[in-house]
């Protein structure tokens, strides 16, 4: 895709990426669902693994022609609950049916409780690339405040085992500002992050989101998140980063030169992507679309030779202009002005973004230099009226 | 045309939840008339019949045929506001009674209000009827409570009637005594018709209704009228009466009471408090009393939206229609941008123009702090009214302020007494006198600037005597002040929105209080937002809104763009319910956060 030792953060990168076509496949199994999780997941239901799989097959059957495609991402839920030979039928019957380009990122999702040398082995001699895994901490108190089943050195040990493999690339997420950890654990966590064989790092503010275990637990009085020790873990995971050689090129997204996440450029260029699989959202022909959450209804349209779209969004020529700078905004690279970056610098909302700091006007290009105030930004957008 | 000697005019006096509507449905069920719920039922039954006669309803009079063993009585029940910003409006409408109940809930005892107005009520010369209500209830103590009255209206206790509106026991004797008791109205039915506008509202249909008391004369549809106060000559196109229906009648004769239709469209050609002659048989001169209904508080209404500053003026002008007392000019705020000053009779007025405003209007308003009027005495020897703290002329180009007050009736439970009279002293009062009405209740007289009325000494009153204590008062005059203009910087900026007068004693509290609030109230924004409370160039007060570290959803989506925006969209439009003021985002609410100043 890209050169291969690029910035992870370069404008040409970032901006290429709108052209790519990628795609999505939702595999919803988990051991167990995690208190902070609100995605289309389902825990146990090992039964239906062997249809699930079959009704995915069936959906890219039934997919309009799209491709050839430089990004495939399979994310859940936990890919990895499927058997390696498995998620290596879905991505053939993907190259079959769309094409993948050579080169392109092939990556997916995994718990390091369930990565082993043989899965790891299956999936690279299939055509996986990539490999995130859900690593979250490396404190086992807030691995298991967080309801996650592995251990610290479950991490270690996949990466190495990753790698191994073949795999070029390897991610490691990390959530931060949970309730049970504390500023050593968290920095303890990034520092044995970086030490892994890893060339990418995503980092993710706890989130409350509605109808989550957490968040009944919060509402009930249990601590939750706070803004501003989120913001000084951020700070200092940025900087440690920074420092070991990944570029920052997202809101929660660092990478070492080469190895920034193409299903992630693609999403905020805003490009195009098909998706597979339970709640999945898709992008095609300039319109958003989703499929049913349920599990149970997912199989039935499908077996039925139904579509399992429940609901789709087009948006306006105005609206997809303040979308491109919406989503453009998130990267460091930040985007190119456009309609509405103009309307938007115009704008009281922008004139008191450029003098809080928050939004610069820098070579041609709009970025927003404090990203733990992008969602300031994003209003503004958003407030914008370009009809008008 | 009815005999005099057959007309009985009076009011009730109660305080609200006394049960005034409950004894008046009563009174119209027991004479025959229709009942509450009957009345409606007629009104929405008949509503096409009123359509076509473009005449609304509105029960400011209504007339009671009453079966007395020696015959039948016309007995008008006249309404009267119960609330202290009204005051004109009741004593308006007590001018058109011979007599007035004063009822008064048996378990509670007198009201503040209720007791003004009685007293009112035994100014103009009224025969008043002493009525407990309630006395069915467990809780009630006639006995006190009638000992209580009587001593504050000088009555025999035994002359208290004993009335329960709810089951209607009582309610005959209390219809008989009126009969009995009051005077029936006098009045020559040939001399100059003079008939005193009691009370007027604008309809759609027919502009002007006017509720009118006859004293002497005759006025008969076709005539051509004279506002002895506003010199508009306009034709009576209808007379009638209310039993609640509107019935038309030939004329309207002395003592009695009813509507008068004139084709006049404005309200403000016919004031309330005026006197009505014919125009070719003029009386001497007008009855006694009109008097312009004076604001005595000023705000600052603001559209949160700029571009609704012209349906703001439409709507201030429509509500103005039926609403004299309301006064506006347009306002310029360098924080709120374009907006109306508008003045009221007091705090309830304000509250329920601002509601009408936003409820019937549709209108997002940001409504300033409320300032009495001042005056401010110029250096160069003239006089200026001052509505708004932006209007205060500097220290320099001014030797004194002069500022409202107010002659406040307290009355209390004895045991509240010290509570009370600390409270008073704290804003600002002068005793005046003490009595005591019954060994449980004492009233209280003070001298109190209205500004501390004004600025939550209602609720600080309540809230310490646990609801007992009850509050009137009246205007009693200017008197020079030690007043400053206390100004809130935000970032650096005056926020004239933020800007009071008021007394240099009080000025270094309430600015640090004030300044406390606004840091709760303004929400962090990308900087630090340094909060000031200055008088002139000295800053009182200092607080910091401290810059927010984190507004950024940093989670994983997994390509859901959608859900994303939709949840940006929502927390937008929480937004809007904030103003910008230079580059700091103000929540509405602060701007009236200066009334809880002085709170506990």
């Amino acid at each position: 895709m890209a050169a291969a030792e690029a910035r992870p953060d370069a404008p040409d990168l970032a901006d290429a990426a709108a052209a790519w076509r990628g795609a999505y496949v939702h595999i919803p199994f988990c051991r167990r669902v995690c208190p902070y999780c609100d995605f289309a997941v389902v825990a146990g239901a090992g039964e239906h693994r062997g249809r699930y799989v079959e009704a995915v097959l069936a959906e890219i059957g039934m997919a309009e022609p799209f491709g050839p495609l430089q990004a495939v991402a399979f994310g859940g839920g936990t890919p990895t609950q499927l058997a390696a030979a498995d998620l290596v039928r879905i991505l053939h019957a993907l190259a079959e049916r769309f094409g993948i380009d050579r080169g392109a990122e092939v990556s997916l999702e995994a718990n390091p409780e369930d990565w082993d040398r043989p899965t790891a082995a299956a999936l690279a001699a299939g055509g996986f690339t990539r490999v995130s895994l859900g690593a979250q901490s490396f404190d086992r108190a807030v691995l298991t405040d967080l309801g996650r089943l592995h251990r610290p050195d479950d991490t270690r040990r996949a990466v190495a085992e990753a790698r191994d493999a073949g795999f070029a690339h390897v991610n490691v997420d990390l959530i931060f500002g949970s309730p049970a950890e504390d500023d050593r654990s968290w920095e303890g966590g990034v520092a044995a992050a970086l030490a892994c064989e890893i060339d990418h790092l995503s980092t993710y503010a706890l989130t409350v989101e509605r109808g989550t275990a957490l968040s009944k637990a919060v509402a009930a009085g249990a601590p939750g998140p706070v803004a501003d020790v989120q913001a000084a873990r951020y700070e200092w995971a940025m900087t440690e980063a920074a420092a070991a050689g990944f570029v920052r090129y997202e809101t929660s997204n660092s990478a070492r030169p080469g190895s920034a996440c193409a299903y992630n450029l693609l999403t905020w260029a805003q490009g195009e992507y098909e998706a597979f699989g339970t709640g999945a959202h898709r992008h095609r022909d300039g319109a958003r679309a989703w499929n049913v959450r349920r599990l149970d209804r997912y199989l039935e349209r499908v077996e039925a030779g139904r579509r399992p779209q429940s609901g789709s969004e087009s948006l306006d020529a105005a609206g997809r202009e303040q979308e491109r700078l919406l989503l453009g905004l998130r990267r460091a690279a930040g985007a190119v002005p456009g309609r509405a970056g103009e309307a938007l610098l115009a704008s009281p909302w922008g004139r008191r973004l450029v003098e809080a700091g928050v939004l610069e006007s820098r070579d041609g290009r709009l970025i927003v230099a404090r990203p733990l105030l992008g969602d300031e930004v994003s209003r503004a957008v958003l407030a914008l009226d370009l009809d008008g | 045309m009815t005999d005099v000697s057959r007309i009985r005019n009076f009011s009730i006096i109660a305080h609200i939840d006394h049960g005034k509507s409950t004894l008046a449905d009563r009174m119209l069920e027991q004479t025959g008339a229709l009942s509450a719920r009957d009345m409606r039922a007629q009104v929405l039954d008949s509503m096409d019949l009123e359509r076509e006669r473009g005449i609304t309803i509105k029960a400011q009079a209504v007339r009671l045929r009453y079966q007395a063993p020696d015959g039948e009585y016309l007995l008008n029940l006249i309404d009267t506001p119960g609330h202290v910003d009204f005051s004109y409006e009741v004593s308006r409408s007590l001018a058109a009674c011979e007599g007035a109940i004063l009822l008064v809930d048996a378990s509670q005892g007198v009201e503040a209000q209720t007791l003004a107005n009685a007293l009112l009520a035994l100014e103009h010369g009224l025969e008043v009827i002493p009525v407990l209500n309630k006395v069915d209830l467990p809780a009630a103590d006639p006995d006190r409570v009638a000992e209580e009255v009587a001593g504050v209206l000088g009555e025999d206790p035994e002359r208290v009637l004993r009335v329960s509106a709810k089951t209607g026991e009582g309610v005959g004797a209390l219809l008989e005594a009126i009969v009995e008791r009051l005077p029936a109205p006098s009045g020559d039915a040939t001399a100059p018709p003079r008939a005193l506008v009691f009370d007027s509202y604008y309809d759609t249909y027919r502009g002007v209704v006017c509720s009118v008391r006859m004293f002497e004369g005759r006025i008969s549809t076709g005539d051509r009228l004279r506002l002895m106060v506003t010199g508009e000559t306009p034709d009576a196109d209808e007379v009638g009466v209310l039993t609640p229906r509107v019935v038309p009648v030939a004329e309207l004769g002395p003592g009695e009471v009813g509507y008068l239709i004139t084709g006049i469209k404005e309200i403000d050609r016919i004031r309330v408090g005026d006197t009505v002659t014919r125009d070719d048989l003029r009386a001497a001169g007008p009855l006694p009393g009109y008097r312009e209904p004076k604001p005595m508080v000023y705000s600052g209404l603001f559209p949160t939206e700029g571009d609704d500053f012209e349906r703001l003026r439409e709507a201030l002008e429509k509500l103005r229609l039926n609403d004299a007392a309301l006064v506006f000019e347009p306002e310029t705020s360098r924080a709120l941008g374009f907006g109306f000053r508008c003045g009221f009779l007091g705090l309830l007025h304000m509250e329920i123009v601002r509601e009408r405003l936003e409820r019937e209007y549709d209108l997002d308003l940001v409504a300033t702090a409320p300032s009495v009027a001042y005056r401010a005495v110029l250096s160069d020897g003239g006089e200026v009214e001052v509505h708004s703290p932006q209007d205060l002329p500097d220290p320099g180009g001014r030797t004194a302020v002069l500022e409202p007050y107010v002659r406040a009736m307290i009355l209390t439970p004895s045991d509240y007494v010290g509570t009370v009279m600390e409270l008073l002293q704290q804003h600002r009062g002068e005793m005046g006198s003490m009595q005591y009405l019954s060994p449980e209740r004492v009233e209280l007289v003070y001298r109190v600037p209205l500004a501390e009325i004004v600025f939550g000494f209602f609720d600080q009153l309540k809230s310490r005597t646990r609801g007992y204590a009850s509050l009137d008062y009246e205007p009693d005059g200017y008197r020079e002040s030690d007043l400053v203009r206390l100004d809130v910087l935000l970032n650096g900026t005056p926020v004239d929105a933020f800007s009071a007068v008021i007394h240099t004693d009080r000025a270094y509290t309430y600015g640090r209080r004030l300044a406390e609030r606004l840091r709760e109230l303004i929400p962090r924004q990308m900087f630090d937002v340094p909060i000031q409370a200055a008088v002139g160039s000295r800053v009182i007060a200092r607080e910091t809104v401290k810059a927010k570290r984190k507004d950024v959803l940093a989670k994983c989506y997994g390509g859901d763009v959608t859900r994303k925006r939709k949840l940006l969209e929502r927390q937008k439009e929480g937004k809007r319910r904030m103003k910008m003021v230079g580059q700091v985002e103000v929540p509405q609410e602060a701007f009236i956060s200066v009334l809880r100043v002085d709170e506990d």
